[in-house]
């Protein structure tokens, strides 16, 4: 295994596992005949050319912090969280049910009722790869794949048959009441000065950066990130200490799903005001790229979320003003998660080559 | 619910079925030979634009089905570079080539024809037509079996009656030959393969490029088939069904053809709720038929019934020690 | 003339050519020196044993002339050609099979799956299988290796499998067989059959390489033996002309003896007591077979014993690792075996600090700095802690920094990761961290293992010095020397079992190793 310095490990890593997506992206550009050059300014301008643009950038990237902390927590407890997605949604239903349950006077009181419901919804849906991982070695990536799509299909079921109000004709819940509206940046003093124009980045952006701090906090200043570090390091050294698998990857898990969970205050209350069918838009995975890309650690994901900010709303740009399909940032996303996170030890050798073989020292 | 009726449902559940069970079988060399593979969907719809893109150019289904299987085994290579010879995560490589998958057929499909990330409808010989068994006209006057064998087992697609040889070819080569014995040997305990001096890395490739061929054949049958198209996201999770239905077989041939079966004709019903309301007195939503082969699968998963248990070196790259 | 007695000799040579002749192999893996020179020479049809203590270098050796290792110097022959060994197939081919201490059978493939794997005659299996299934009733015959064909692995007993391993190479024709620790994992009578199988090998010519370190296999089996200690080949001998006693000296090496400035104990109060301790291993195993010690406040108590005899298990149901049953009383109180309490909190709650064998996979988490690892196992510890939710890291890193200095690890900089820490100071560290909790009871495995000779007497003395302020601790060690210069008991554990207690002032090597060996004062021979 190349053994790299760590600050070229931290940095360079990342960087080049981005700059071998955008190759390969420009080349497939290119072959679909289409200039990546004219995709890059496109994407650029799009996302972060204009308070406007940011103001998009960072509503997504506001959901992509939550569910790459998702991922990073349960990484960190080395339990791979393929279930944002769904967790995400049924964070949805909580938070829709909260709102929906009162007419809400204003939002700084429906918010934190709304925070609590989604993050408990986000977390039950977790529990039960959870426990089967914890209990009955059932592979927790199997299971919470199967939660995704029985998540879906229950979100459907209960928008077509239980909250869709008569009348009504698309599956989605009635509009939430008006006092569960989440100011934007263009509502709030001082920043409407910057963001003129009606944006859909919210305050819940701000709960995402307390979110970082927080999972930050936990993962390496409390005792239980102390025993889930441990833990996803070395299970048998846990043990030896004292520190049980069991509690861990059940507390590890609930809070990655809780954490997935607490997105939807983003997209179901502070922008489409309803919960509608797929909610979470693919945000659950793109959590799996924003932890890799980010090395696991909050302020990776809040970098690396912005980036995959920009990735989504530069690349709903690029489908809309040139003949590039919107689908380019899956692509890209793919490509990231691809290098970052299964061809790192190909992305090792190649920096290897730059770095002579050094041991590290010991006196 | 009249005859008829049953026999209409039963022929789509075998149309259903088909990509399932190909894509289960896919599923089945890889996660045999130890490389845990949640790419297939990925493959599938790569195959399915190659073969709904190349047959609408060309106008033959043939030899749409050969580009469809270099789209799949192309995937299936890079996935084997990534978990064979860099060793690294199995299930990273997966969903990021499922990723890669959903965008890339997308943006092709889109370049080549403008038509919103579809293929032209194709027909004539741009599909799969359907073959009419012998004697299915003759038969089908004889009761009960007759008009079963002339809609249900006859008039499909090549490939459908590929996918069921299928089984029973998986069966014979994993149970029969030198190959299976070596592929299952490898994903069992690959140290036991290494020390009797047979290459771990050569029969988990040769493992990922038959993965890739059977997810070929089912991407080709999702656009040329059950489908005249590609659209996107056309597979539509079929792959992680199949993935579901290999552990529900239990990585086993002629159970991973009753899991998909059943799968299938899950789907099937799903699409005629007025039958099931007709046949049971009261709604089944359609959400739960939709979400029953996960839950099945979660169960099988905690072993609450028969333990499912994966090849035992299934996921882990292989490094040599004493 | 003189040229026609070379030509003589030489003839001579080739005519009774040797079945493997090792010339000069040498091997390193980065600084350590795994074998050193090494030449060995088998004659044809003999049982030959290769001893010596764990990490010597013995499974190197034998995975070199299997394929696994290249060797960096060094010739091998085979039948006294030289012959080049790039990969197990072309062992396979050189003629020679090995039964590795693991074995590599394919757990829910059949007995015949397993013996053809690899070594197939055609692409279908029914030929094959038809082939081997004649075979093997032939071999079963020949050398009372009867194993039923179509069983499967997993529901064989480990003695059962291990025959598969030996039907497998004499399948592929091997002739010269390697069985590595092969009595490790046998019961006394499973041993006896594989030894009457090994004689029946012989007889018909092909030849058996024992690799072990257990002295009394060697006495019972061996036509010639080569002790191996530390990398280095020190003698070879005829098994005839030696004796445990000889063998158990040159395993062991008289090594320097370290001087350890150790006073007389004064034991007072009991402070653990053992009765009948039982432990049984994932596989239904029993490991310890009712063991009963006690430990006095202020002595040390040594286990003696190769590796593998039970001490490891020992330290793990004391250290809350393992369950066991029996009763383990500290104190005055008995600890919880089984239950909610019998984890690694709840002993250190109790006063019991433990030194784990194996420090890298048990005894730190390599990937966090020395400060995390400080806390490693106490980070529960009030004194560790800023409020109810956040710890103290700022203590934790002050009391690591002293820890550190005071145990003199190097370099003392507590945010260093584990990993770039020497072995010896990844040990300091581990001492640190449980002897500064100024336990009741310690204990302490290989504590010098993989340690310079510096830091060895280091660590010496800071156990002495927790004897003397009255604790009481448990040193588990493979090296003898160790044990006799710093235990004030010796206890000798072998197959689970306490074969006995001497006092390390009465006692010698040469007794001890024989208790090591299994062999009590009325059965040796």
């Amino acid at each position: 295994m190349t053994r790299l310095p760590r600050w070229a490990d931290l940095v360079l890593v990342p960087f080049i596992s981005l700059a071998l997506a955008g190759i390969i992206s420009a080349i497939v550009i290119l072959a679909i005949g289409q200039s990546p050059w004219e995709a890059l300014r496109t994407m650029v301008t799009g996302s972060v050319g204009s308070a406007y643009a940011w103001g998009y950038t960072l509503y997504y990237a506001t959901s992509f912090m939550f569910t790459g902390l998702a991922v990073t927590v349960a990484f960190h407890g080395s339990l791979f969280n393929i279930g944002g997605e769904g967790q995400a949604q049924l964070g949805g239903l909580g938070v829709a049910l909260v709102c929906l349950a009162l007419p809400w006077p204003h939002w700084t009181l429906a918010l934190p009722v709304a925070m609590v419901a989604g993050a408990i919804f986000g977390a039950a849906w977790a529990a039960v790869p959870a426990y089967l991982q914890a209990r009955r070695g059932s592979h927790i990536v199997i299971t919470t794949i199967m939660f995704n799509y029985i998540g879906a299909a229950l979100i459907i079921y209960l928008l077509v048959n239980v909250l869709k109000p008569a009348g009504q004709m698309d599956p989605a819940t009635a509009r939430f009441p008006a006092g569960t509206a989440l100011p934007t940046l263009s509502d709030l003093p001082l920043l409407s000065l910057i963001f003129d124009k009606k944006v859909p980045a919210n305050v819940t952006l701000f709960v995402a950066l307390i979110a970082c701090w927080l999972v930050w906090l936990i993962l390496w200043r409390t005792r239980l990130g102390y025993e889930i570090r441990a833990f996803g390091k070395s299970e048998p050294a846990a043990i030896y200490a004292g520190i049980s698998p069991f509690k861990v990857t059940m507390i590890a898990m609930l809070i990655s799903g809780a954490l997935a969970g607490l997105m939807s205050i983003n997209n179901v209350m502070g922008e489409s005001g309803r919960l509608l069918q797929n909610s979470s838009e693919g945000a659950g995975f793109i959590g799996i790229a924003v932890a890799l890309m980010g090395r696991n650690h909050p302020i990776g994901v809040f970098l690396a979320a912005i980036l995959f900010g920009m990735l989504y709303q530069g690349g709903a740009e690029i489908g809309l003003w040139t003949s590039i399909p919107i689908e380019l940032r899956t692509v890209v996303q793919g490509l990231v998660i691809l290098f970052t996170g299964a061809l790192d030890q190909m992305v090792r050798m190649i920096l290897g080559i730059f770095f002579r073989p050094r041991r590290m020292e010991a006196a | 619910m009249d005859y008829a009726i049953l026999l209409q449902i039963l022929d789509s559940t075998i149309r259903l079925a088909v990509p399932l069970l190909l894509a289960c079988l896919a599923g089945l060399y890889s996660e045999r030979s130890g490389i845990f593979d949640i790419g297939l969907e990925g493959k599938m719809l790569m195959a399915a634009m190659c073969t709904g893109a190349v047959a609408a150019m060309t106008g033959s289904v043939w030899v749409g089905l050969l580009a469809g299987i270099a789209g799949s085994v192309l995937f299936a290579v890079i996935h084997g570079v990534a978990s064979i010879t860099f060793r690294g995560n199995q299930l990273i490589s997966g969903v990021a080539l499922n990723f890669v998958a959903s965008g890339v057929t997308v943006l092709v499909a889109q370049s080549l024809f403008q038509q919103g990330g579809r293929t032209p409808p194709l027909s004539g010989d741009a599909r799969f037509n359907p073959i009419t068994l012998p004697f299915a006209d003759a038969l089908s006057g004889v009761p009960i079996l007759g008009p079963f064998y002339a809609d249900v087992v006859s008039g499909h697609g090549a490939l459908v009656y590929i996918a069921f040889l299928a089984v029973p070819a998986t069966w014979w080569v994993l149970y029969r030959t030198r190959f299976g014995l070596r592929l299952r040997a490898v994903g069992e305990n690959p140290a036991s393969v290494d020390t009797a001096g047979i290459s771990v890395v050569r029969l988990r490739y040769a493992a990922v490029v038959i993965t890739g061929l059977l997810c070929g054949l089912a991407g080709a049958y999702m656009a040329a088939g059950l489908q005249a198209g590609f659209g996107k996201e056309m597979t539509a999770g079929r792959g992680y069904i199949a993935l579901a239905a290999l552990i529900f077989a239990k990585w086993r041939p002629w159970y991973a053809l009753m899991a998909t079966l059943l799968f299938g004709f899950f789907q099937a019903l799903a699409l005629r709720p007025d039958v099931i309301r007709n046949t049971i007195g009261f709604d089944v939503p359609v959400p739960a038929l939709d979400a029953l082969p996960y839950i099945l699968t979660v169960i099988v998963l905690a072993g609450f019934v028969g333990r499912a248990i994966p090849p035992r070196a299934g996921g882990e790259p292989y490094v040599k020690e004493r | 003339m003189k040229a026609t007695g070379g030509n003589a000799s030489g003839r001579q040579a080739t005519a009774a050519p040797f079945a493997i002749e090792l010339r000069g192999i040498s091997k390193a893996f980065g600084p350590v020196q795994a074998n050193k020179e090494i030449a060995i020479q088998v004659a044809k049809g003999s049982i030959h044993g290769i001893i010596g203590e764990n990490g010597a270098g013995k499974s190197t050796l034998m995975s070199i002339l299997y394929g696994f290792y290249k060797a960096d110097a060094g010739e091998i022959l085979i039948n006294g050609r030289p012959t080049v060994i790039p990969d197990s197939q072309a062992a396979i081919r050189a003629g020679i099979g090995m039964v590795f201490q693991h074995f590599k059978l394919v757990q829910n493939f059949t007995v015949l799956e397993n013996v053809i794997l690899g070594a197939e005659d055609g692409a279908l299996l029914r030929p094959s299988l038809a082939k081997a299934r004649k075979v093997l009733g032939e071999l079963a015959e020949e050398y009372e290796l009867d194993v039923d064909p179509d069983a499967v692995i997993e529901e064989l007993s480990v003695g059962h499998q291990q025959r598969v391993e030996i039907l497998k190479a004499l399948y592929r024709h091997a002739d010269i067989l390697i069985l590595d620790e092969p009595t490790g994992v046998l019961t006394p009578a499973e041993a006896d059959h594989l030894f009457r199988i090994l004689r029946n090998l012989k007889e018909q010519g092909k030849t058996v390489i024992l690799i072990t370190h257990k002295l009394r296999e060697i006495m019972e089996i061996t036509d010639t033996v080569s002790v191996m200690r530390r990398g280095e080949m020190t003698a070879t001998v005829r098994t005839a002309g030696t004796s445990p006693e000889e063998l158990a000296e040159l395993m062991v090496g008289r090594k320097v003896l370290l001087h350890v400035p150790k006073g007389e104990a004064r034991p007072g109060r009991t402070v653990l007591e053992v009765k009948d301790l039982r432990v049984r291993d994932d596989d239904g195993v029993e490991r310890l077979k009712g063991i009963s010690l006690s430990i006095r406040a202020g002595e040390i108590l040594g286990i003696a014993g190769v590796a593998g005899n039970g001490q490891s298990e020992l330290l793990q149901v004391l250290g809350g690792i393992a369950r066991g049953t029996g009763a383990v009383i500290l104190n005055g109180e008995s600890l919880d075996l089984t239950g909610k309490h019998s984890d690694g909190q709840s002993r250190r709650r109790r006063g019991i600090s433990h030194v784990p064998e194996d420090r890298q996979r048990l005894g730190m988490i390599m990937d966090f700095t020395a400060w995390e690892n400080m806390a490693f196992g106490y980070h529960n510890d009030p004194a560790y802690q800023k409020n109810a939710i956040l710890m103290d890291n700022d203590a934790i890193l002050t009391d690591a920094k002293g820890k550190m200095e005071r145990f003199d690890v190097r370099p003392p900089i507590p945010t260093l990761p584990a990993k770039s820490f020497s072995g010896g100071n990844q040990q300091k560290i581990i001492l640190a961290r449980e002897i500064e909790r100024n336990p009741d009871l310690l204990l302490v495995g290989q504590p010098t293992r993989g340690v310079d000779i510096g830091a060895i007497e280091f660590i010496h003395k800071r156990i002495v010095e927790l004897r003397d302020a009255g604790k009481a601790v448990l040193l588990v060690s493979v090296e003898l020397d160790e044990i006799m210069s710093l235990a004030d008991r010796i206890a000798v554990m072998f197959d689970g079992r306490i074969m006995g207690e001497r006092d390390p002032a009465t006692t010698n090597e040469r007794e001890l190793g024989l208790l090591m060996a299994g062999v009590t004062g009325d059965t040796a021979r």
